[in-house]
């Protein structure tokens, strides 16, 4: 079997509140080859970013406690010392976060941050630093770079500050590129910008990309394969195509039944998936959708294990314990998908 | 620029004429106060009492008095009523010592507060921190004259490690000068370092789980440089605010206490001398000079709060 780039096997993630141990991520399995972008999608709070934070060791504190594995060509990144993800982090796994604004020291300047980056791993003058900098800044399509490497954060454009974000992480030319929602803060327009940005990027080959989003819409314009992720698990994973035409897990169909359509007459109400997701502190037993999901039966009170449950579509895999025929069947509400009849109203 | 700069001047003439006119006021409120009496001496007969009131413009209406002394002190001739010394020249002579003790105690404070303060933020909730408050706490609420004193009789009177009080210039002998102030800086010091360490810890900790922070810690950066280069560059700037002041009011004779116990010929001493005399003059220049040089540094600090985050602009 191929080795592949990044492969996470069985990741648990918690940490110890004084509520008690919440579990954030747990058994998340997936892996990520070269050219390749993987879509993480979910609620806030479904562990999607605690799940990518981790594999750079960002979420390491007293109080989280880790399982699995996660391997980067072969390396071990969870029982790592911190010394040598220091040596990975910005380098092999590069990440870009949701707000720009925030994520960027505001009293540094954007070049001299990037700079700060390439410095951290080779040994370079700094003025040659910069130029590279300038160089990536110009790769990103920020105009002026020269000048504008020169600038603080607070005199760019939220568009602008994420492409200086996507320079940074791409600096080093690193092999993971993690983006936890870096589109959620921007225009639509500016959006369609750097969701450009990425395109291109997984075009060169060179890198593989997670990418971390609760936008369905973002996730069909650059996804190669996308995983759903609900309060701590991955309940269903597959290709672009198979999540978005065969989806298996009610929650997924709830997620597209929530979406609007261009080419479909739009509701007078967007459909949403009743309730809210479940404590991580005391999750129900077995399937964590149990309590929202209205095609719950006896079941459900056992864990579905993630396997592939379609015949003709081995890759394609889902914690749902129904029946293929009946999931076909009950996943199309007024000739669309959606979770159930009642969520839809038309 | 210029803009900041004219108005910080403008802003300094009406800080120096506001003091001035209240500190003059206080003294005219004062029952007991007769500088008259005081410049002629306890025994002096009636009328050579009337006539140095007269000689003195005592006998004036206020604002006589006031546009009167405000001149001789802006042309260096007031002089005090206690030693008929000029108190400008007094002022001068005697700066050097405050410097002496209020440079190197900014400094002492400055540098333990932020290396205190830094511990606390990473060691938060542990025992070492927990340790640093208790101290924090009695270094903030013992009075300065009691730490003095407890120092001069521990340190220099039952065990004599230092020197029981006084001065050396720094051009006679530097060593006997440090010798003479390592009490009096650790004195000011104390007070100042348990405050900025609590100030600068809470910040730190404000910023630790800041974004750009995560950012740093993702880039690879090691421990120490996102801590040093990000979390503290970001926290320093409330302290650069209140140590453009405090340093201010310190040039301008508030380390009186410790100057008086520890006999150094400072401003400080000089103008607790003057208040214990009602002795108006060094009163005033004092209080005026405090006055601009709290200007002076908080113009300063602002200056250099706006070099460190760039966000802020001087007009």
């Amino acid at each position: 079997m191929p080795e592949h780039l990044l492969d996470v096997e069985n990741l648990q993630v918690s940490f110890a509140t004084e509520d008690g141990l919440v579990r954030a991520v747990d058994e998340v399995s997936f892996t990520l080859d070269r050219g390749e972008v993987v879509a993480i999608v979910g609620e806030s709070g479904s562990g999607k970013s605690v799940s990518v934070m981790t594999l750079m060791g960002l979420t390491r504190s007293p109080n989280s406690r880790f399982g699995g594995s996660a391997r980067l060509k072969g390396r071990e990144l969870i029982s790592a010392s911190e010394h040598e993800l220091e040596g990975i982090r910005g380098k092999e796994i590069a990440m870009i976060f949701q707000d720009p604004i925030s994520s960027l020291s505001p009293v540094h300047r954007i070049g001299d941050q990037i700079v700060e980056q390439i410095r951290a791993h080779e040994e370079i003058s700094k003025a040659a630093a910069f130029d590279r900098a300038v160089e990536l800044m110009e790769r990103v399509g920020i105009p002026r770079a020269a000048d504008r490497a020169r600038s603080y954060p607070h005199e760019f454009s939220g568009g602008m500050r994420q492409r200086a974000m996507i320079a940074m992480a791409l600096s080093l030319s690193p092999s993971v590129l993690i983006a936890d929602e870096p589109t959620t803060a921007l225009d639509v327009t500016i959006q369609a910008q750097i969701l450009e940005e990425f395109k291109q990027l997984r075009a060169t080959g060179d890198s593989g990309v997670i990418f971390v989003t609760h936008d369905l819409g973002v996730v069909a314009d650059i996804a190669d394969r996308v995983l759903v992720m609900y309060a701590g698990r991955v309940v269903e994973q597959g290709t672009l195509d198979q999540i978005f035409y065969d989806p298996q897990h009610p929650y997924t169909w709830g997620l597209l039944g929530s979406i609007t359509r261009m080419d479909r007459e739009p509701p007078r109400r967007l459909p949403a998936i009743p309730g809210l997701p479940p404590s991580m502190v005391n999750p129900p037993a077995g399937c964590h959708f149990r309590p929202r999901c209205p095609h719950e039966f006896a079941r459900c009170a056992e864990v579905p294990a993630l396997e592939s449950r379609v015949p003709e579509a081995p890759g394609h895999s889902d914690r749902c314990w129904l029946e293929l025929a009946e999931k076909r069947k009950r996943r199309v509400i007024n000739g669309r998908i959606g979770l159930a009849e009642g969520t839809v109203i038309a | 620029m210029a803009r900041f700069v004219v108005r910080r001047i403008l802003s300094a003439l009406a800080l120096l004429f506001a003091v001035s006119v209240v500190v003059f006021g206080i003294f005219e409120i004062i029952p007991a106060y007769n500088p008259a009496r005081a410049i002629a001496g306890r025994n002096a007969s009636p009328t050579t009492v009337e006539e140095v009131s007269r000689k003195f413009g005592f006998d004036k209406p206020i604002y006589t008095q006031y546009l009167n002394t405000m001149k001789l002190i802006f042309t260096g001739q007031v002089i005090d009523y206690q030693d008929d010394l000029n108190v400008v020249d007094q002022f001068r002579e005697r700066f050097g010592a405050t410097l002496s003790l209020v440079i190197p105690a900014g400094l002492l404070w400055l540098v333990t507060a932020i290396v205190l303060g830094s511990i606390s933020a990473l060691k938060a909730g542990r025992l070492v921190d927990q340790g640093l408050m208790v101290l924090a706490i009695v270094g903030v609420s013992v009075p300065v004259f009691l730490l003095a004193f407890l120092l001069l009789y521990l340190l220099a009177f039952k065990t004599t490690i230092f020197p029981n009080t006084g001065y050396v210039g720094i051009t006679v002998s530097p060593i006997q000068w440090a010798y003479h102030l390592i009490l009096p800086w650790f004195s000011i010091a104390v007070l100042s370092v348990g405050f900025y360490s609590r100030i600068l810890r809470s910040n730190l900790l404000d910023n630790i789980n800041q974004d750009y922070v995560r950012t740093a810690r993702a880039k690879g950066l090691p421990a120490r440089q996102v801590f040093v280069r990000h979390v503290l560059r970001n926290s320093l700037m409330p302290i650069v605010t209140i140590f453009g002041l405090d340093f201010a009011t310190l040039l301008g004779g508030a380390a009186l206490v410790v100057e008086t116990v520890f006999n150094i010929p400072g401003v400080g001493q000089y103008e607790a001398q003057a208040i214990g005399n009602l002795d108006v003059p060094p009163i005033l220049v004092g209080s005026m000079l405090t006055a601009f040089f709290v200007v002076v540094f908080g113009a300063l600090a602002d200056l250099l709060y706006a070099l460190l985050d760039p966000r802020v602009r001087l007009s």
